[in-house]
Parts: C-alpha cells; structure tokens; sequence
C-alpha cells in the first residue's frame, strides 16, 4: 500500500463527514423557519423567509423578527452548547455516558440562578443571574472532575453526578422552602422546568456572550479530545497538557451551560443524545464530533421546541420536561450498550 | 558521566504521595541499544519510565541529547520520546491508522485527516516496522490483542523519537507475539534509537537486551550487560529466585528456576 492510498481512505470518511454536517445545517435551518412560522398565527417557511429579508407584510415581519426570532435564535445557541458540552465530556472522560445533565452542571446552574432571583439581588434580566449560574456550574464539574481523578470508571463519574444533581436540587428546593414569597416561587418552579416562551432579545443578548465563549473555549481543544483516546498519560506524552485542557473544558462547560440555564432553566440530555446520534456517521472520533453534535444538539432543541407549541394540550409543555422525558429512556438504553463496562469489566 | 550518552539521569528521585518511590537514580543509556528494566512489582520501573519521560514530576537532572529535560517546553519533550504504556488502552473504536497517525502529535499534526505528505510518510513507515498495513483501517477495538499491540507500538515508533519507553509491551501475550514484539523493538534499536522495555520475564530481557538495569525499592541495584547484570547473587538478593544459565546463540539464556 502507498502513501496516496493511506491518504486516500482519509478522502472518503472526510467527504461523508462533510456531507453529514451539510445536511445537518440544511434541517437546522429548515427547523429555524417552522419553529420561526409557528405560533397563534402561522406562518409558511416562505413567508418567514421574507419577513426576515424584510419583505412582506409588516405585521407578519414584527411577528417573525421581534417576537419568535429570539426564541429561535436561543433555542439554535443552547442546542449547540448542549450537544458541543456533551460531545465535549466525552471526549474529556472517554466516557459515551458523560454529559451535562448527568453530572449536575444544569442543576448546579439552575441553583446559582434561583438563589440570585430568590435573594432579590437582581432581577431576572441581569447579569447577575448567567453569571451566578456559571460560577455554580463551574464548582459542579469541578468538583465531579476532581472525585472523579484522573481515570475515572463510569460508576464512580455516574454516582458523583448523581449525587451533585440530587445536591443541586436539595439546595433548590431549599432556597424554595425558605423563599417568603409565593410569586416568587412560582415563577422559579416554572422557569425551572427550562421553556424558550417569551424570550427576548434581552435574554439573547444575556446568554450569547456567555455561550459564545464557552463554546470556542471546547472546540478550541478538539485535537486534544483524539489524543487523550490513547489515556491521559499517553496524551500527555504527546504534548497535550492534560490540566490546562481539563480547566478549558469545565470552564467552557461552565460558561455555555450558566448561560444557557440563566434565560430558559434546565434543559437536559440534549448533551447525553446528540454525540450518540453522530457516531454512527462521523465516527468517533472525539475531535471530529464536535461539531457535528452541536448541529444535531441544535436540531435537536429546535424539533423539541416544534413540538412543545403543536402537541396538543390543556396547558403549556415546556421544552425542558420534553427533552428529559425522551432522554430518560435513551440514557436507560445506553446504560443497557454499555452494561459490560458498568459491571466492572474492560469494554 | 558517559560523554556518548543519549539519555542520562543524575541523583534522579521521586515522591508519590510523600513516599520515596525512587532514590538517586543514575544512569547514561546510549542511542542504538536495548535496554531491559526489571524488578520485583513495586520496585519503581514505571514511575522510572515515567520520570525520564518527563510525564512525573522528580528531583535531580535528567539530560536529553545534551539538553535538559527540565529546559524543554511539553511538545519538545514529546518529539524525543515515543512513550508506550501499559495495556495499549484506547478508549474509541478508531481506526488503526488514525491511531498510529497520533505519534505525529507533537510533530503539529493533531489531525489524522490532514497529514502532511512528511507525516503520511513517517506514519506509513511506523506501519510497515510492525507490519500492521493490512489492518490500517480497521478499529483497533475490533483486533486481537497481538494485533493491538502491534498498533500500539506503530503509533509509539511513528513519533520517530530518538527514546521509546515502552512500559511490559509483553504482559498478557503469548510467546510468539511477545518475541514478534521483542524483535521489533530489537530491530527499532538497530536502526539507532535507544529502546528501553519494562518487562518481568527475565528470559526476554537476557535473550534481547544490550543493557540491563535492575531495580530494588527504588534504587538501581545492577546494571549492565544481561548476564551480568543478572548475575546469580542478583537473581538471589533481588528476586530471590535461583535461574537455570546458560548460553544459546551467543545470548544469555536464563530461566527462573527456584524460590529461595
């Protein structure tokens, strides 16, 4: 075999990995222009193609630019963080089961977040609040990563997620408990099950930074992830600084999911669900999935706000609920792939 | 100190966790030889292995190609040695070629799709040593464990290091495919890289060894050519174990026979 034919088996994933996140971008933008037309009054994908251009009608241009584009926008930006943190754990711990949810980081934020309303410091549209959320979510990964050590086995980063998140809501329902006044409990109790209803530029303009700069801060480490699949040590040996990268993915982790929380609650597993729909597709390779699981965490947080304004009820679903109610059962299945790992073996 | 030396460690030590794991090691190994590490478990081969690379803090000086090591930023240090671990984990179904691929690492190629023809090469090269070509594209995961090995030690030998430390490239294999290692490892020394193998099976390292260096407690208690180094007051003191001696081929034939 020559040196053209290693590099050409190279050419061939890399075409289908191109063609993979092509098409991904074409149903997120698809996703963008239903979710953009649903709503009291619908609109088709053409019609809200053009209000966005600015043409059109100016009623149906307020409609898809002022009141449903920030919705949309922030739905696009906490999907992708989501799936990109996922994807991104991963890649750090090795692990096909590590996410955000499952180790407490939404939960921890969510708490940071209600302490700050529940204390009356700020009110719901300051910073105040992604910034508490982002100091708490931090402290949460931090603390996982540090029980967890160095080569962590999926029952002890499972248990200590688990004991973080139930730690979270223990706190959260504690600042409840104490909180004196009802509305402000209730207004907590429904931000918490995490909706994108009613979101404002404002809360685009609070969350974006903050997911902005963790996400560059996780894709920024990309060719680490592939290194560190030979162990830490091996990556090390390499010339990958295992510590800095540790810190860059929790604080990247940190700040993308503080700021997600801090304006739409928590919103779990779309962290846990998008890497394992790429695999099958990209490979996986941890480096290679980063993107593409941030797309797909996207389509994912798109279709699952789609389907929170047309499922028909009585009252409201929020997104949050919707996401945990389909991912529950996938981390159970996954849990099930992965039973010879759980059982102590080597998978 | 040796003047022709490539590797060379002074009053190296180590603390793990406050205790003495390793204690004043010196030594000057020379580019083109094998050298076997042995010891009894705990007598600080890997943390050895470890320190020389750079991957451990430690106390003294370890020189590196007349450099220090302490002077040398992560990606230098990773250029000079091709570190091979314990037990060949990897953690992702990849393929093998994106495995061995990853020896370019500190070369600046962090990814596999995108080599330049100068790494295609090296990797292609590190292939052909191991003779691994025919499974380039199937996942590691998916090979027996002669195979993975071989994998393992492509990618270690694709950095094109003037060091390997390779860490029991052997434990767990059967006899042939621990010779097929062995011999691979030989054949990588005699093109001029100073190979140095941790390994518990005495025979191996006499039959294959330039050098040895034998370890107790965290001192360097013997070193020197294997039968030598592996001398029979050793074997008693060290492993405390008799050995079958003799002399095959023109190499040290040495079987571990009795406990005394």
């Amino acid at each position: 075999m020559s040196v053209e034919a290693v590099t050409l088996t190279n050419e061939i994933a890399a075409r289908r990995r191109i063609g993979a996140v092509a098409a991904l971008s074409v149903l997120v933008v698809i996703l963008m222009l239903i979710s953009l037309g649903i709503g009291p009054v619908r609109l088709s994908p053409l019609s809200v193609a053009q209000a966005l251009l600015g043409i059109g009608s100016e009623v149906s241009q307020v409609i898809v630019r002022e009141i449903r584009l920030p919705r949309t926008l922030l739905a696009l930006a906490i999907g992708a963080i989501l799936g990109l943190s996922g994807a991104s754990l991963q890649g750090l711990l090795r692990n096909p089961l590590a996410s955000p949810s499952l180790f407490g980081a939404p939960q921890s934020a969510a708490f940071g977040a209600v302490l700050v309303i529940a204390l009356g410091v700020a009110d719901v549209r300051s910073y105040a609040l992604p910034v508490a959320a982002i100091i708490a979510a931090f402290a949460s990964v931090f603390v996982l990563l540090s029980i967890a050590g160095r080569n962590a086995g999926l029952l002890i980063l499972i248990l200590s997620g688990l004991a973080i998140s139930s730690f979270a809501g223990a706190a959260t329902a504690l600042v409840m408990n104490l909180s004196s006044n009802p509305f402000v409990v209730l207004e907590i109790a429904f931000w918490l099950l995490g909706s994108l209803e009613d979101r404002s530029f404002q809360h685009v303009m609070l969350a974006f930074p903050f997911i902005i700069a963790g996400g560059l801060m996780l894709f920024s480490q990309r060719h680490a992830f592939r290194a560190l699949s030979l162990g830490e040590e091996t990556a090390q040996s390499l010339g990958v600084d295992v510590g800095r990268l540790r810190l860059f993915v929790i604080s990247g982790v940190a700040l993308g999911v503080g700021g997600a929380v801090a304006v739409t609650g928590t919103i779990g597993f779309i962290g846990l669900v998008a890497p394992h729909l790429m695999r099958p597709v990209i490979g996986h390779d941890p480096g290679r999935l980063l993107v593409p699981s941030a797309l797909a965490g996207s389509a994912l947080l798109l279709a699952a706000d789609i389907a929170v304004r047309i499922i028909p009820s009585t009252s409201d679903i929020k997104v949050g609920v919707l996401t945990s109610i389909i991912g529950v059962p996938f981390f159970l299945y996954l849990i099930m792939r992965e039973r010879r790992a759980l059982g102590g073996g080597v998978a | 100190m040796n003047e022709a030396a490539l590797l060379t460690a002074r009053g190296l030590g180590v603390r793990l966790a406050g205790r003495v794991v390793l204690n004043d090691v010196s030594l000057a190994l020379e580019a083109g030889h094998l050298v076997a590490l042995v010891g009894p478990n705990g007598a600080g081969k890997t943390t050895l292995l470890r320190a020389l690379a750079g991957l451990i803090p430690s106390e003294g000086e370890i020189g590196i190609g007349g450099q220090t090591l302490a002077s040398l930023p992560l990606r230098e240090r990773a250029k000079r040695f091709g570190y091979l671990p314990q037990g060949h984990v990897v953690h992702w179904p990849l393929p093998a070629r994106d495995i061995v691929a990853l020896g370019r690492y500190p070369h600046g190629a962090t990814d596999p799709a995108r080599l330049s023809p100068k790494d295609a090469e090296a990797v292609l090269r590190a292939m052909q040593a191991v003779d691994v070509i025919e499974f380039s594209d199937r996942r590691v995961t998916e090979l027996s464990g002669g195979e993975r090995s071989r994998v393992a030690l492509a990618r270690a030998l694709a950095v094109e290091a003037p060091v390997i430390l390779a860490d029991e490239p052997t434990a767990s294999l059967d006899p042939r495919h621990q010779i097929d290692v062995m011999q691979n490892l030989r054949a990588t020394a005699d093109k001029g890289v100073l190979v140095i193998v941790v390994t518990h099976d005495l025979g191996l390292a006499a039959r294959f060894a330039d050098h040895v260096l034998v370890l107790r407690e965290g001192r360097l208690v013997s070193q020197g050519a294997p039968a030598a180094a592996l001398s029979e007051q050793v074997m008693a003191d060290v492993f405390r174990i008799s050995a079958y001696r003799a002399e095959y081929q023109r190499e040290a034939v040495i079987v571990p026979w009795a406990d005394i």
